[in-house]
């Protein structure tokens, strides 16, 4: 299409002009630049060619697509991962021919992991000063100098959390508290954080941000490596995008908004259009009715009907996941009443709510959704093992075979073969096959938590279509999120939740992302 | 583990001393000999060199493995020592040089295999436990061995003393050995690095990795010490009965997991402390005691540990479901 290639090249012409707007810049000298780093794993290119740069104390941002290479990029950077020959890194103008993760932590550079990387037998003093443990020639362990260096990393940005407690106690916005603590104790150059708002609420958000611009002004560099373009805009100067293992380019932040992110990351242009209340609406198959759960929620009542997508947005620890759980039978209520296609039930186990015609798409997709090293086709079967039973209550093989191909052609799940494990595929694939299992259930309801959490752009995209599909073949469906945009433009009817009540109902056309975002943190 | 006390009160170290003070109150009321000095000092004398053992497991657990080798490691440095200082004589120090050096060969034998083969450590080391006692049972072909230099028979003892009764008691070999070792793993564990670093890596191998520490170092350690300590309870154990026989240790390892699992320590790492390993070992040594003193068949001995561990593990799993429920809550 005409149109696409213009703007693309409106893109190029832009990245052009940054990158002159960059060398400018690195006259100061820059802390890392990678020339022409490429790596291969297995066959697959996962790297191709990448050059970048980054200065002292500038708070830089990689986005891309799940397989595009950012976390490669990453782990050669910090010495996970040899580059292939003709790649060079250069950190502080001294040619690296070969890091190592220790060699990396010397020369500066942090990591701090989407998982933390925290030791969580260990007290929040010895994690904080755990290098203490690695000096050369250090054989004694000194408590009184991890005591001082944890208090002292820990004033150095404003926090103080109890040195004596187990990581393991803490809660995970304090954990990542502590995996910062650890990366600016030793004399840290840059500190790489790899999806580091992911699990975080937004106040945690900005505290972290907080943070990352106090390093900033010590002339620590940042480096991000985010799904979560909106919030990582808000701080990043300049953005490095990747696809298919390649740059794309580098931009600086003020050049750039979310539509152009998401086309430069995808090569695709995305559109965002809202529903309209225009739905075929058919009888109600969820009703709620006044509905508590003492410390969880309370009065709420709702309906939904045929083929209506209804959304329920609201803060994390609003309520809404305790909600979705008492509808899957999994957190049974205190008072209330449910009734699915106008019959009462009563949800005591989620056998219940399966056999009722209840399906639930969990947030944590990894814990509650699948089992990450079993296949693909076995996954999508779990729900419905005894529909397949033949006369001999085995499984049979022919309906298993036919009920796994269905459900990975119907979501267009991209393997290879049903017999793949899980835990290979991209985020958004593995929620396909979430996606999969439920319907396989053939349910009247279904319940959609933060269904695109850790998806990618594209995926989401995919994700959002299948979700509109099922509503078309008259599905009940309600969206639980906490993206403003997600259940803006997906669905037809908006309840916002706060503080475990529903406090107000809007219409997609009615309202825009700004008054909904500052709806969702007045309450 | 440094200071407060509250936390104290509710770690597994506290329970099993709740519980080792019930049991020995109703052993005192129960029985006469129980709370005797010669059966207290019998007790901690014949099961110092399974202590020896379990506090070398403690430091395997810790660090994120197991080894279930270490009663055949014990046994074949009890062989080879045995044999040479009969044919060769010697004294104490090449008594414990050679099981030492037998240890920590087959630990690292150990190291290499669980570090290279990536498989569980303890598929891994009951391999090697049957490979290294079939070879002893093949060589000495299952021969006991008596006849211990005079020097050997006697052992060591230090303080001797007597009672009114003219009972001699001292801090003989098997106590000075524990003593040491339960020093020297002490300072090890808490105020080393190294120490430090198999806590570390047993609580998250990942992130140890990234962290930059020397894995397979950090592996060969904790093998080769649990190899060392197999070997110096290979010749507290000797010393002790006079014999060297084929089938006198290997057997017991699961008692000794049993022991040190029962004291706290994770099997899935990270976790565990010397003084929970202590108690743990003192609990089944008293309750063994305690039985045989109240005539209990041996057979009912392996039943009631069996109820203890399943017991002991229901309320440390129900402690930490409460626990979860309560971090939960705060969550909503």
């Amino acid at each position: 299409m005409p149109s696409h290639i213009s703007f693309w090249e409106q893109c190029l012409e832009t990245s052009e002009e940054s990158s002159a707007d960059a060398m400018e810049r690195e006259d100061k000298g820059s802390f890392l630049e990678l020339q022409n780093i490429s790596k291969r794993f297995h066959g697959v290119q996962a790297l191709k060619a990448v050059d970048f740069s980054l200065l002292p104390g500038e708070v830089h941002c990689i986005v891309g697509e799940n397989g595009s290479g950012k976390s490669t990029l990453i782990k050669i950077i910090s010495g996970v991962y040899t580059a292939e020959p003709g790649g060079e890194i250069i950190i502080d103008g001294v040619s690296q021919p070969r890091i190592t993760p220790a060699g990396s932590i010397k020369l500066g550079i942090q990591v701090i992991y989407q998982d933390h990387s925290l030791f969580p037998n260990l007290s929040v003093a010895e994690n904080i000063a755990i290098s203490h443990h690695l000096q050369p020639g250090r054989s004694l362990v000194n408590w009184k100098k991890i005591r001082d260096m944890a208090s002292e990393t820990m004033s150095k940005i404003g926090v103080s959390l109890d040195p004596d407690r187990l990581v393991e106690k803490l809660s995970i916005a304090d954990r990542q508290i502590v995996a910062i603590c650890r990366a600016i104790a030793t004399d840290a150059r840059l500190v790489i954080m790899d999806e580091p708002t992911s699990s975080l609420t937004r106040q945690e958000v900005d505290a972290l941000f907080t943070v990352v611009r106090d390093l900033q002004g010590k002339g620590i560099s940042a480096l991000f490596v985010s799904h979560r373009l909106s919030e990582v805009m808000e701080i990043a100067e300049r953005v490095t995008i990747l696809r298919d293992g390649m740059k794309v380019g580098t931009y600086a932040a003020s050049e750039i908004d979310d539509r152009k992110l998401a086309y430069l990351m995808t090569g695709k242009e995305i559109s965002y259009s809202s529903l309209t209340e225009d739905f075929d609406r058919g009888k109600v198959v969820l009703d709620v009715k006044n509905l508590k759960k003492k410390g969880n929620y309370r009065d709420v009542s709702f309906k939904v009907h045929e083929g209506e997508i209804l959304g329920i947005t609201g803060l994390l620890g609003s309520g809404r996941t305790e909600l979705a759980l008492s509808l899957f039978g999994m957190n049974p209520p205190d008072a209330g009443q449910i009734f699915v296609d106008g019959k009462s039930v009563r949800l005591h186990s989620n056998q219940e709510a399966i056999s009722e015609g209840i399906g639930y798409l969990p947030e944590d997709r990894l814990t509650l959704g699948l089992v990450m090293d079993q296949p693909v086709g076995d996954n999508i079967i779990l729900t419905v093992l005894e529909r397949l039973l033949n006369r001999l209550n085995l499984i049979d093989e022919n309906r298993r075979r036919s009920s796994v191909a269905r459900g990975i052609d119907d979501l267009n799940i991209k393997v290879s073969e049903p017999g793949v494990p899980v835990n290979t595929l991209s985020g958004g694939n593995q929620q396909r096959v979430v996606l999969a299992k439920w319907l396989a259930t053939r349910p009247k309801v279904l319940l959609l938590d933060s269904p695109t959490v850790g998806v990618d752009v594209a995926a989401k995209t995919g994700i959002y279509g299948i979700v509109r599909r099922l509503a078309e073949n008259k599905m009940g469906i309600v969206l639980i999120s906490d993206e403003v945009p997600e259940v803006l433009y997906n669905c037809h009817r908006i309840l916002l939740m706060h503080k475990g009540r529903l406090v107000g109902e809007y219409l997609p056309h009615q309202t825009s992302e700004i008054e909904l975002s500052q709806k969702i943190n007045e309450g | 583990m440094r200071g407060k006390t509250g936390i104290f009160f509710k770690s597994t170290e506290f329970y099993l001393l709740l519980v080792i003070t019930g049991l020995v109150a109703i052993l005192t009321v129960a029985t006469e000999d129980f709370f005797t000095l010669e059966n207290l000092f019998d007790v901690l004398v014949s099961y110092s060199f399974l202590g020896i053992m379990a506090v070398g497991l403690l430091v395997v657990l810790i660090s994120g493995g197991i080894d279930i080798s270490f009663t055949a490691t014990a046994t074949v440095a009890q062989y080879v020592m045995a044999i040479f200082i009969i044919r060769h004589g010697g004294g104490w120090w090449l008594a414990f040089l050679i099981p030492i050096a037998i240890g920590i060969t087959l630990g690292a034998l150990n190291a290499v295999l669980v570090y290279n083969l990536r498989v569980h450590s303890i598929i891994i080391t009951i391999a090697t436990l049957n490979v290294f006692y079939g070879v002893l049972i093949f060589v000495t072909k299952g021969k006991w061995i008596y006849s211990f230099p005079d020097w050997f028979a006697n052992g060591l003892r230090l303080f001797e003393f007597s009672t009114v009764d003219g009972i001699v008691y001292s801090v003989s070999l098997p106590i000075i050995v524990l003593l040491g070792v339960l020093g020297m793993t002490g300072f090890l564990l808490n105020r080393s690095s190294v120490g430090r670093q198999v806590y570390a890596m047993g609580g998250n191998l990942d992130a140890a990795r990234r962290m930059g520490f020397h894995i397979f170092r950090l592996h060969l350690f904790v093998y080769c010490y649990m190899g060392m300590l197999a070997g110096m309870a290979a010749v507290v154990q000797a010393q002790l009965v006079q014999t060297v026989a084929p089938n006198a240790i290997v057997g017991r390892e699961l008692e000794v997991v049993a022991a040190v699992v029962l004291g706290g320590a994770s099997l899935a790492g990270g976790a565990g402390t010397l003084l929970g390993t202590v108690l743990g070992v003192t609990l089944i040594a008293v309750m063994q005691n305690g039985l045989t003193l109240m005539g209990v068949s041996s057979y009912w001995h392996k039943v009631v540990i069996g109820l203890v561990i399943l017991v002991s593990v229901s309320i440390t799993a129900y402690n930490r479901k409460l626990e979860e429920r309560r971090h939960a809550e705060i969550d909503v």
